[in-house]
């Protein structure tokens, strides 16, 4: 178009598509959707990029906080996860990574107008938390899934300056104390008459915390549903605080044991008026003579978790033939399978059951069973994600799961001997996980355990189509185990081993396929350095960690942390871990 | 390929004379510092090493094995995979108790067997001490405050929560039965160093 004299340029053609281009994108909140959309040319490429206000980063080390800052402007919104998840069991030296400074650093500079932070399993120090604090005028949420390397004087720098604080989520972080215990609930200013807040999870908090400055914040906090309280709450002080947020709809008591106050406050009566309730949890130390108090709130509850309470199957009855809405159940396995058959007479909405072990050893004979399990999969069909320890299981009982319970998205059975076969056909375990993949279309989460051969990962690889994360411990015979496997599941995007006999020939049959996956994790399997160090060779942009107790030994590797990564390795590596690239 | 057949887990079907608990070392345990408090004062040390199971089993990867920390009681590093928090949270349960009876071990020297016992169902030491005597067939002799259980074959002691070794009937009833982890029986000669200071 021709430029008129006195008039401002019309738009060119392509800065409107540009322009439209970016408002379309705006509506687009799938980040798979996307990133496939940055795909298609260079303009959707840079129309993307700076309309993305959500940024999740799966691997903390796949990309520099330099580069994920250049190429995302715009972002409110961020997420990063840094160890692997076998780093929660010791696996992993100390020390080992996923330091949060650099990135703190990079964000204060980048993104003024960050609003929400979620990271899992990072390091972050209070300098790191104080810088955030300081630095995100608009900042609301802050939530931290098992986190480390920070104490209550980091918390108390967030509390003081984020004034529109609406979430503090701490969710199994190790929160070191501070060598002077600091009061970070008095942090909160006073002189705001009303908060924002809308969610303080803080039961991983493990030091007292002023009772009186927390209940002047609640009472202060009209905005406040999601409350849960660390084990040094008592009872009545428990009671005190429903009484300020009646309007609660998750709440997480703190310790549930006898208070001091005679006559003892009526605790039902607490319960009976927090109408909103639909999430229970916390019930630490807890005296089952209490749990009565509770009843009036069962009705309605969609989430229950009691995977701190030590109580028998009595115990659980009475609680539980309340709870008819009940979608998710967390729980020790002191119920036993009587428990467990009690949840699978009423809780026909049941989505979601863990069923973690109060005594981990193999040699008992465990509380739970084939018994209960086959019965929540008989009285719980909409079940869709399982999270099963038990000391004993039989593939009748699996295989009838895979049956009556088709939507099962998330698979993760942990029989806690090692090797364990079938105890009634003494079978190894395949036929059961076979069902499994088989028969629940819709699975894209497994855990394998018991005695499995290399047959059962041959399953896997033909019929687990679908699956992103697969966990194997103490499984397989041979690498084609593995090569079923990798060469099965196109689809599969974190892969953790441990304990098991894959070896070279196995890790070289994924090389076509890890540069679509997260990570790959081996420990104490049959690799050797020189395999690692040609898949190094043929991949660049793979990172190669090898962790071995002792530096500059043999060519046995004894873990194997690999991940796809678009910059140079990480330079802040402790000297247990060589890097090949 | 009958790997798997000797991978069959005889053992818990094994028939054996021995007190649950009381296994035999089959597994290699590891020196990594799992506690991740005490990691803030040793974090210079970045000890790590892996986990094996039996020597002959295929997945041992190394010739020159690490084996060489082997304590007694074993157990596999990170398995059953249950997160630190969760574990040490139960376990803090247990220590406090849950107010329906409080069950310690006792050992005697020279006995195969351990006991348990409840102390919540004595109410003084004289009551207690009768039951140990009975369950053990020992005699304790009259305790005094100077001498212990001075003269007598054997003596009671208990292990407190700081993990000390203690004479039974020094502190108060109600302290002793809040602090005793468990008891222990002793030889009278060897009671004496207990005495003194």
């Amino acid at each position: 178009m021709n430029k008129m004299e006195g008039q401002a340029p019309s738009p060119l053609p392509d800065q409107v598509l540009e322009n439209v281009l970016e408002t379309v994108l705006h509506f687009l909140s799938s980040r798979r959707d996307r990133n496939a959309a940055s795909l298609v040319c260079k303009s959707w490429y840079r129309a993307e990029a700076l309309t993305r206000s959500e940024l999740f980063i799966g691997n903390c080390y796949a990309v520099s906080p330099r580069r994920a800052t250049a190429r995302f402007p715009r972002v409110r919104s961020l997420t990063i996860k840094g160890k692997p998840r076998f780093a929660d069991f010791d696996l992993m030296p100390l020390n080992w990574g996923a330091h949060f400074t650099p990135w703190a650093q990079a964000l204060a500079q980048s993104y003024p107008s960050l609003r929400r932070l979620h990271l899992k399993r990072m390091s972050l120090t209070d300098r790191d938390l104080t810088l955030l604090s300081l630095s995100f005028p608009h900042f609301q949420d802050l939530l931290l899934t098992c986190c480390e390397a920070f104490t209550t004087t980091g918390l108390a720098a967030i509390a003081a300056n984020c004034r529109l604080l609406r979430v503090l989520d701490l969710a199994e972080c190790v929160v070191e104390v501070a060598d002077e215990e600091v009061d970070w609930i008095s942090s909160f200013p006073e002189t705001q008459e009303e908060t924002h807040l809308e969610s303080l999870v803080f039961d991983c908090v493990e030091c007292p915390v002023n009772f009186q400055a927390l209940e002047r914040l609640v009472a202060r906090s009209p905005s406040l549903r999601k409350l849960r309280l660390n084990r040094y709450v008592s009872m009545s002080q428990l009671h005190r605080l429903m009484h300020r947020a009646p309007q609660l709809t998750h709440l997480g008591t703190g310790s549930f044991s006898a208070s001091e106050l005679d006559p003892e406050p009526d605790y039902a009566s607490a319960f009976a008026a927090s109408k909103s309730l639909v999430c229970l949890s916390g019930f630490r130390e807890i005296w089952p003579d209490y749990l009565p108090a509770i009843y009036p709130a069962c009705a309605n509850l969609t989430s229950l978790n009691f995977s701190y309470a030590d109580i028998n199957a009595h115990q659980l009855k009475s609680v539980i033939r309340h709870c008819h809405k009940l979608q998710t159940f967390w729980v020790l396995d002191s119920i036993s399978d009587e428990g467990l058959q009690a949840v699978a007479e009423t809780c026909k909405d049941l989505r979601e059951l863990r069923v973690f072990p109060v005594n981990t050893r193999e040699e008992i004979e465990g509380p739970v069973s084939e018994v209960g399990f086959e019965a929540i999969s008989r009285g719980c069909r909409k079940l869709q994600s399982i999270l099963f320890f038990c000391q004993r299981m039989t593939n009748a009982a699996v295989v009838a799961m895979s049956n009556n319970c088709p939507d099962l998205v998330v698979f993760r059975l942990c029989i806690i001997g090692q090797y364990r076969p079938d105890p009634e056909t003494l079978e190894p375990m395949d036929e059961g996980f076979g069902a499994i993949v088989m028969n629940c279309k819709k699975l894209t989460r497994l855990a394998v355990s018991g005695l499995l051969t290399d047959r059962a990962f041959g399953y896997i690889g033909t019929y687990g189509k679908l699956i992103r994360t697969l966990s194997v411990a103490f499984a397989g015979d041979t690498d084609l185990g593995l090569k079923y496997v990798l060469e099965g599941c196109p689809n599969l995007q974190k892969l953790e081993i441990r304990d098991s006999p894959f070896g070279d020939g196995a890790l070289r049959s994924g090389l076509h396929h890890f540069y679509n996956m997260r990570f790959l994790w081996m420990s104490s399997c049959k690799l050797t350095r020189q395999a690692c160090q040609e898949v190094a060779r043929r991949l660049p942009h793979l990172v190669l960690e090898v962790i071995n107790s002792e530096e500059g030994k043999a060519d046995d590797i004894e873990i194997l942390y690999m991940y796809r990564s678009l910059d140079r390795p990480r330079d802040d590596a402790p000297k247990v871990v060589t890097i090949l690239h | 390929m009958g790997s798997y057949e000797s991978e069959l887990n005889l053992k818990a079907t094994e028939l054996r004379l021995g007190l649950p608990g009381s296994d035999e070392p089959e597994k290699r345990s590891c020196s990594v510092r799992s506690n991740k408090r005490s990691s803030r004062e040793s974090s210079v040390e970045e000890s790590r090493c892996k986990s094996n199971v039996n020597s002959d089993d295929s997945t041992t990867t190394s010739d020159h094995d690490q084996e060489s920390v082997q304590p007694a009681k074993v157990q596999v590093v990170g398995w059953p995979p249950i997160r630190s928090y969760r574990k040490n949270s139960l376990q803090q349960k247990k220590v406090e108790g849950d107010g329906s009876g409080i069950y310690v071990k006792v050992s005697m020297a020279g006995a195969p067997y351990l006991r348990k016992i409840d102390l919540k169902v004595y109410k003084s030491y004289p009551e207690l001490l009768m039951a140990l005597q009975t369950l053990f067939k020992c005699t304790f002799g009259e305790y005094s405050e100077r001498e212990g259980y001075n003269g007598s074959e054997y003596a009671p002691t208990y292990e407190d929560k700081d993990g000390d070794w203690m004479l039974v009937g020094d502190v108060p009833w109600n302290m002793f039965v809040s602090s005793c982890k468990r008891l222990r029986i002793i030889k009278g000669s060897e009671a004496k160093g207990l005495g003194c200071l």
